[in-house]
């Protein structure tokens, strides 16, 4: 294998303005099919989800599913996209053993939506315009079990082995117009698009949109051109990025690769490339086929779609906020900085804190618990925040009990630390473990009397104006009460028995 | 009516994973010029005012509710694959591309 030659990040931008498209499929949620009933649900025995329509045997004729178009118009709508008044599905052909009708099922030049745009947010904040092209239905293809060559490579594979359970599965394609104007962020700005599209489809309800599922897979196209000229250059097409790094970490490598051959006089070939997870890279696929030779032709088994307009207002009137006009919105009302929100989102706590705060806690305990013990529980567990055995409402709850003084953050913790182990609800964990502040007067003026007998020197600063002392003093107060203590009481005592006021 | 060529058959049947001959392919550049040629008469005969019709029928927005149809087994769905293997369907080599 050949050392793919790279060009510097930075000499290949100085030299080089790059052209981005991005083409992503998402796998619908529903049910059934695109063109036929059979079940869509995962992990079912291979071809045991078939039927004659999804099989491509002769005589079969496909229908489609209402909630697949539906859907499409959703995503459209979302997109701010038209919604064609008239549209026609069409076969797109060529032979691959992963698609038993020898054709794919597909929109050639009547999209269901189209021209449509999404404002990205990148971490700084700054907002690019993504324009969308189109938006088209078509259908999944089977999975491939490659045998014979080394860890289910397709090369040196004696045969393969195919499922046809995903073959049907509906898939809606999106793709953007040429994104220019990037510059050096274009790879930052393909993984926003690619985040903010994930937000939008999972807000729709339409797809769960989980790329390490296959659920959403993105294909980067990229060229570069020579600063100040307009004309694109050759573009390569990176397929199946599966992450949202992946997505930016491709878009990178192929400024820097397209540049180093572009700079040393040779041309790019128009190809699909192969990315690689492990070390960043792409690697040569198949020259592409030009469009004229998938003999695109009007499906004839499948009638035309023409929403009717009612319908399509019917659905606009659904749409969620967007998810960007959302977090901006909650970032508002939660009074916290663009670099907080940043690494909320990062953490997947968005939900939960909203959750939260729902059940009644307010907005600066939520996060911090989130954000806090919970992100860090997770974290080792290695599991994500939904996935910890607590509710929102219990960690609600768990403020509300510190609010009122019943709980410090250190038995608070160990309320939390209880409920995750399974102990039970904030409540059953407090009474369980004994975990109560004590505010009992008697008792703790008993642990302040000895506290400051013990530490004589200390309270005589105190009493001598050094008011910032007393800490140690609340500290030995804790320490005998095994923190059980209501600290912010145990500092007045001590002040009052030394006859000192604050400030 | 321009002549289909040789090449072209050539290449349709690249795309159509056809292995044909040299003389296959001028004996179906000819039969192919023959059949394009006859279709090609409908345009003489549509006029400006008749469009391309995809469909002969009038009908739009054919669709099914989103409820799971029983599907064929396994055993009937491989029942006429010539191979097959850990119960999928079993095909040679795939070569040439990926
Ligand atoms: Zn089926």
């Amino acid at each position: 294998m050949t050392v793919t030659e790279l060009l510097s990040y930075e000499a290949a931008l100085a030299e080089y303005d790059p052209v981005m498209g991005l083409e992503v499929h998402v796998e619908l949620g529903t049910r059934t099919k695109m063109f036929c009933g059979c079940s869509t649900e995962l992990g079912a025995e291979p071809n045991s989800q078939t039927c004659p329509t999804c099989l491509g045997l002769p005589g079969s004729l496909p229908v489609v599913n209402a909630i697949g178009v539906e859907s499409a118009i959703k995503i459209g709508l979302a997109l701010h996209c038209e919604i064609a008044e008239w549209c026609r599905f069409a076969r797109k052909n060529y032979f691959y053993p992963d698609m038993p009708k020898n054709f794919q099922t597909s929109q050639y030049d009547e999209p269901i939506a189209f021209n449509g745009y999404l404002d990205v947010q990148l971490e700084d904040g700054e907002v690019f315009r993504v324009e969308i092209e189109r938006a088209h239905m078509e259908e999944d293809t089977g999975k491939s079990l490659h045998v014979g060559g080394a860890t289910g490579r397709i090369h040196g594979a004696s045969h393969s082995l195919l499922d046809y359970n995903r073959a049907g599965i509906p898939l809606i394609e999106i793709v953007t117009k040429p994104i220019e104007g990037a510059g050096e962020r274009a790879p930052e700005v393909a993984k926003a698009y690619v985040a903010e599209l994930r937000e939008l489809i999972r807000a729709l309800g339409v797809s769960d949109a989980r790329m390490d599922k296959g659920q959403m897979r993105c294909d980067v196209n990229l060229s570069l051109r020579p600063h100040g000229t307009e004309k694109f250059g050759t573009r390569s097409e990176t397929k199946n990025v599966n992450s949202l790094r992946s997505v930016e970490r491709a878009a990178r490598f192929e400024i820097q690769r397209h540049a180093a051959v572009l700079s040393s006089g040779g041309s790019i070939v128009q190809e699909t490339r192969h990315f690689h997870e492990d070390d960043g890279s792409t690697t040569s696929g198949r020259i592409k086929d030009n469009a004229e030779d998938y003999r695109y032709f009007p499906e004839p088994d499948l009638v035309p779609v023409a929403p009717a307009r009612a319908w399509v207002e019917e659905l606009r009137a659904t749409l969620p906020e967007p998810p960007r006009v959302r977090r901006n919105r909650l970032r508002e009302e939660w009074g916290v900085s663009e670099l907080d929100m940043q690494s909320i989102l990062n953490a997947g706590a968005v939900e939960a804190i909203v959750a939260t705060i729902e059940a009644g806690a307010d907005a600066a305990s939520a996060r911090k618990w989130w954000m806090g013990e919970l992100a860090r529980n997770a974290n080792e567990q290695g599991v994500s925040l939904e996935e910890l055995a607590i509710t929102p409402a219990d960690v609600a709850r768990v403020s509300a009990l510190v609010a009122a003084g019943d709980l410090n953050d250190k038995l608070a913790r160990q309320v939390i630390e209880g409920v995750l182990a399974g102990e039970g609800t904030p409540d059953e964990v407090v009474e369980k473990r004994g975990l109560k502040v004590v505010s009992d007067d008697g008792a703790l003026g008993a642990a302040v009397e000895e506290a400051i007998a013990g530490n004589a020197a200390i309270a005589d600063k105190i009493r001598g104006g050094k008011v910032a002392a007393v800490g140690a003093l609340v500290g030995a107060v804790m320490k005998a009460t095994r923190g059980q203590a209501d600290a912010a009481k145990v500092k007045d005592l001590i002040l009052e028995k030394l006859g000192v006021s604050e400030g | 009516m321009p002549g289909i060529t040789r090449e072209e058959v050539a290449h349709l049947a690249r795309l159509a994973r056809l292995e044909l001959k040299g003389e296959e392919l001028d004996h179906f550049a000819g039969q192919l010029d023959d059949i394009i040629g006859a279709v090609a008469r409908v345009s003489e005969v549509a006029d400006q005012d008749v469009p391309p019709t995809s469909h002969p029928l009038p009908l739009t927005n054919v669709m099914r509710a989103d409820e799971v149809r029983p599907s064929l087994t396994p055993e009937q769905a491989l029942s006429g694959a010539p191979a097959q293997e850990q119960q999928r369907f079993k095909v040679p080599q795939i070569l040439g591309e990926d």
